[in-house]
């Protein structure tokens, strides 16, 4: 009666049914699923980026002849500065000092007639503090002086020696625009995926557990694999409207290029989805307690996630040991496969290997979940 | 019919203990049941029921020993049983957030229960239980009788072959645990079913047509109920106390002769005992004094009292409490709690309604009433945890409202559950209480000590490591520690075995001796005889007021006839109290 393919339709009808019910009555879930991923995309999307725009640096004209005007004129119509002038050098620092401006572009007073003498400097001075923004600084402010100075010895030397002068271009692959939102979205799916697969499920075994309900459910006919496969179903149709969201803000929102085809892009994705569910229930059977469950969680996969997949530091560049840790993180792999999908393309080989990669996470998971839920209250 | 429905032997389950050390669940027990019995397993809290019962439903593999049930080898294949027996849990797994039908359809669904037969089942189930009212509600949002009822009628959405049943009744007022013994009943009967449930009821066990005493994992004895009653035969009487003698203090004093008294409780008016047997008249003259003493018929919990007391003189006996009498005060004094025109809302919800009552110096005053009656919230507001809606309410001389600071330092207060810290020592407990009631230096050191004495308490102890009377010892020292006027109780006896509830009630009935105030709330009915006074609540609304016997006629009057036991009356107060609110909303 209980067994055969029949019962298991049956069951899983039922428990299907029971799970559904109880994720529509949970507003936190709700919440947790598809509010928190919305606000992590325009957190990302909009708030953090490691570009720099309308930095304020302070310009002192200390030569004001219309040529040291005319250098630091090409600075005000650049989108990434925003200068303020000011004759003197120490407002200049002062201003520094209170923080207001990231960067003080010093004209010295001798500097037009050390132009005339072919030997002209404009000093440079950045607020370390920040390195990120100084490097971008030191790139926009030398970038804007070097056209001007290109022009100028252009004009001055006439159409005859133009072509003597070597322009560096310089020019960054995969990223054209290499503005971090483009690298930041593809990983914000990483993110949230992780985040909304082990915080979802790492509460489901841990509260029946906590209730009593399972022991209840032992009792019946139901067996642990179909136990595991009916709180997977409905929150993978929670993660798939994530993905969906995280995709559709990545296209539109915030104009991210899809080199690799979608279906690829949408087919790792869920079965990174499913690693990440897979992952909080496992956590959920093993730790059998709701607040331990949500803690380990977190520890185990979003803060490594987040650290460790190379969302923030390039992998490369950390120590073999970090790298060996990070390989076994199933956030990395998926990293790595959907970095590669958006801004490089349909790279077959790298596809078929971290997909099998993540396939082999789904069953190892899926196999520890189901021991914890055999049914044993020892 | 005539067949085995568990075969037991030799079955042995341990479970590791915090301190690192093995707690033998169950050590080497051998019974037989016969099919369509319904069995009981008694003991107290502790003794093996529920490992006993998860190792019959495959939950739980023994050690050692063998198990059959339906002639299936437990162990061996542990889905093959599931797939034919229900089994419902002691906190059964109701889905809060799932109404009560689609709680019902989960179970009917996962036993693979047919449409067709699904609809008379569920029709017949909601009527037994009474819940077909509340067919939409959630679940969670169900009193705790409910969804014992819900429960029960989740394990039975199909006929199992074996229905085992965790402790069904515990944390259930009367009415709702008669409720539930009938629908038990009548499945015996009309579905010859077989059954094995746990109680820590004695009369429940008398419904039974086998029943095994289980204590600290051993079986103590089994058979018929009246096999196992013959073992009092002889040695059980009632005495009524001379005029002017509480029925408590006889009690108390019978209680103390442990060469001479098996067990002593108080019950309308007079004192029901066990003699050791073989104790002859001559001796326990003396201890009965001027009280009329008559021979009374042996009941199973006579026989069960007697297990035990030989059980712990085999192993030594426990210290136990000891409080010394001191004559208490004057009776005309004025009253040291006065309730009036009390009251507390909860938004749009009234807990607790226009309630009035005093409670004298030295007196035990209990609160009963089923759950959500009302009586936590009286307490918490009695102990100025909870402020109250309005009414005037003066705890020790004091008015609550203004004064809630000083009234506190002058009760103690005991938790339902365990408020010590479990991995502090027991004097270590003791020290942080007493220095947050402000006892310091050589007072504190002085009053620790006199209080380990007192209840016999090891300090160097690891509280959470306690056993259960003991930890019951040790958070009513910790309240007493700065010896308040008035002492506060909830619920203090749940979970504690027979023998450490005789101990605990021995302390109180002490301590009132000694002219502290007790207030306690209790769900053991018969624990309301050692009150002086007791008060009985349902939603809200005070029933009943008075000494005991007062309370047992009040309810006889309107039952027509006479009420001897606190359980009836109880349930004849509460009934007519709910038809008389019934009447007046339908007015």
């Amino acid at each position: 009666m209980s067994g055969g393919a029949a019962g298991f339709h049956r069951r899983c009808r039922a428990l299907l049914r029971k799970e559904l019910r109880q994720m529509l009555r949970d507003r936190t879930t709700l919440a947790v699923g598809l509010l928190l991923p919305l606000v992590l995309i325009l957190l990302f999307g909009y708030g953090l980026s490691f570009d720099v725009k309308d930095a304020p640096i302070a310009v002192v004209l200390e030569d004001t002849s219309p040529t040291a005007r005319d250098v630091t004129a090409g600075l005000a119509g650049s989108p990434y500065l925003a200068p303020v002038w000011t004759p003197w050098m120490h407002d200049a620092v002062a201003r520094m000092r209170r923080g207001e401006v990231a960067a003080i572009v010093r004209v010295p007073q001798d500097f037009s007639r050390a132009l005339a003498g072919g030997g002209a400097r404009v000093q440079l001075l950045l607020n370390g503090a920040d390195p990120t923004t100084a490097s971008a600084l030191e790139w926009y402010v030398g970038g804007a002086i070097g056209t001007w100075a290109a022009h100028r010895a252009g004009r001055a030397a006439g159409k005859e020696a133009a072509g003597g002068i070597v322009q560096v271009e310089p020019r960054t692959w995969f990223n054209e625009a290499n503005t971090s939102t483009w690298y930041l979205v593809p990983g914000l799916l990483v993110l949230v995926l992780t985040l909304v697969g082990a915080f979802l499920t790492s509460l489901l075994i841990a509260r029946e557990w906590e209730r009593g309900t399972l022991e209840s459910l032992f009792v019946t006919p139901v067996r642990p694999a179909e136990i595991v496969l009916c709180k997977l179903a409905p929150f993978l149709l929670i993660g798939a409207i994530d993905i969906v969201m995280c995709l559709l803000a990545a296209r539109f929102l915030f104009h991210v290029p899809m080199h690799g085809s979608l279906a690829v892009i949408l087919l790792s994705a869920m079965l990174y989805l499913a690693v990440s569910l897979l992952l909080g229930l496992a956590i959920s059977g093993i730790t059998r307690n709701q607040f331990k469950a949500s803690q380990v969680a977190l520890l185990a996969s979003f803060m490594p996630a987040m650290m460790l997949s190379g969302f923030v530091f390039d992998l490369r560049n950390v120590p073999v040991i970090v790298q060996v840790v990070s390989q076994l993180l199933p956030a990395t792999h998926f990293m790595a496969l959907v970095k590669t999908l958006f801004l490089a393309g349909d790279n077959w080989r790298l596809i078929a290997r971290e997909c099998a990669i993540l396939l082999l996470y789904v069953g190892v998971l899926f196999t520890v979940t189901c021991r914890t839920l055999r049914k044993r209250l020892d | 019919m005539t067949g085995a429905a568990i075969v037991a032997t030799g079955l042995c389950r341990a479970f590791p203990a915090p301190g690192g050390t093995a707690v033998q669940a169950v050590a080497d027990l051998s019974f037989r049941t016969r099919s369509g019995d319904l069995v009981a397993l008694v003991g107290p809290d502790g003794a093996g029921k529920t490992t006993l019962l998860r190792m019959l439903a495959g939950l739980l593999r023994p050690d050692a020993g063998s198990l059959s049930v339906l002639g299936i080898d437990v162990a061996a294949d542990p889905q093959a049983v599931q797939d034919r027996i229900s089994y419902m849990p002691q906190r059964f797994g109701l889905y809060e957030d799932l109404s009560v039908a689609e709680n019902l359809d989960l179970y009917a669904d996962l036993h693979g229960v047919p449409t067709e037969v699904r609809r008379e089942r569920f029709a017949s189930l909601l009527a037994m239980t009474d819940l077909a009212r509340f067919t939409a509600r959630p679940a969670g949002q169900l009193s705790g009788g409910m969804k014992q009822k819900l429960g029960l009628a989740c394990t039975l959405v199909r006929s199992p072959a074996l229905l085992l049943l965790d402790e069904p009744s515990v944390g259930v007022d009367p009415l709702s645990r008669r409720d539930l013994w009938r629908i038990i009943d009548r499945l015996v009967r009309d579905e010859a079913l077989s059954v094995v449930v746990s109680t820590a009821y004695m009369d429940e066990a008398q419904r039974c047509a086998h029943v095994l005493v289980l204590h600290e994992g051993r079986l103590l004895a089994q058979g018929t109920p009246a096999e196992l009653r013959a073992r009092a035969a002889g040695c059980t009487f009632t005495a009524v106390p001379p005029p002017g003698m509480a029925a408590r203090a006889l009690q108390a004093r019978l209680i103390d002769a442990r060469d001479l008294i098996v067990d002593a409780v108080p019950k309308g008016g007079a004192v029901r005992f066990i003699s050791v047997p073989g104790a002859d008249a001559a001796s326990l003259r003396p201890l009965l004094d001027d009280a009329v003493v008559t021979v009374r018929q042996e009941e199973l919990e006579d026989a069960f009292m007697m297990l035990l007391r030989e059980r712990q003189r085999e192993r030594g006996a426990v210290p136990s409490a000891q409080v010394r009498e001191r004559p208490a005060g004057n009776d005309d004094e004025a009253p040291v709690i006065v309730v009036r025109d009390l009251v507390r809302r909860f938004g749009d919800f009234t807990a607790v309604a226009s309630t009035s009552f005093d409670v004298r110096r030295g007196e035990i005053f209990g609160l009963l009433g089923p759950n959500g009656a009302g009586k936590t919230t009286t307490f918490r507001m009695l102990c100025g945890l909870l402020p109250a809606s309005s009414g005037h309410l003066e705890v020790a001389g004091l008015d609550l409202r203004r004064a809630r600071a000083e009234a506190r330092a002058r009760i103690g207060y005991v938790a339902q559950k365990f408020a010590l810290y479990g991995n502090l020592t027991v004097r270590e407990n003791l020290q942080f209480f007493g220095g947050a009631y402000g006892l310091r230096g050589t007072t504190l050191r002085a009053r620790i000590d006199a209080t380990l004495a007192q209840f016999g308490l090891d300090p160097a102890a690891r509280s959470g490591e306690l056993p259960g009377g003991f930890k019951q010892r040790l958070a009513m020292a910790a309240g007493l520690l700065h010896e308040p006027e008035i002492l506060f109780l909830d619920e203090p006896t749940s979970g504690i075995d027979p023998l450490a509830r005789r101990d605990f009630w021995r302390t109180i009935t002490a301590l009132a001796a000694r002219g502290v105030t007790i207030v306690v709330t209790t769900h053991f009915m018969e624990e309301a005889e050692y009150c002086d006074r007791i008060a009985i609540q349902d939603a809200g609304r005070m029933l009943a007021l008075g000494t005991p016997r007062q309370v047992r006629e009040q309810a006889a009057q309107d039952g027509g006839a006479a009420v001897d036991d606190m359980d009836s009356a109880f349930i004849a107060i509460v009934e007519r109290g709910r038809r008389a609110a019934g009447m007046e909303a339908a007015a």
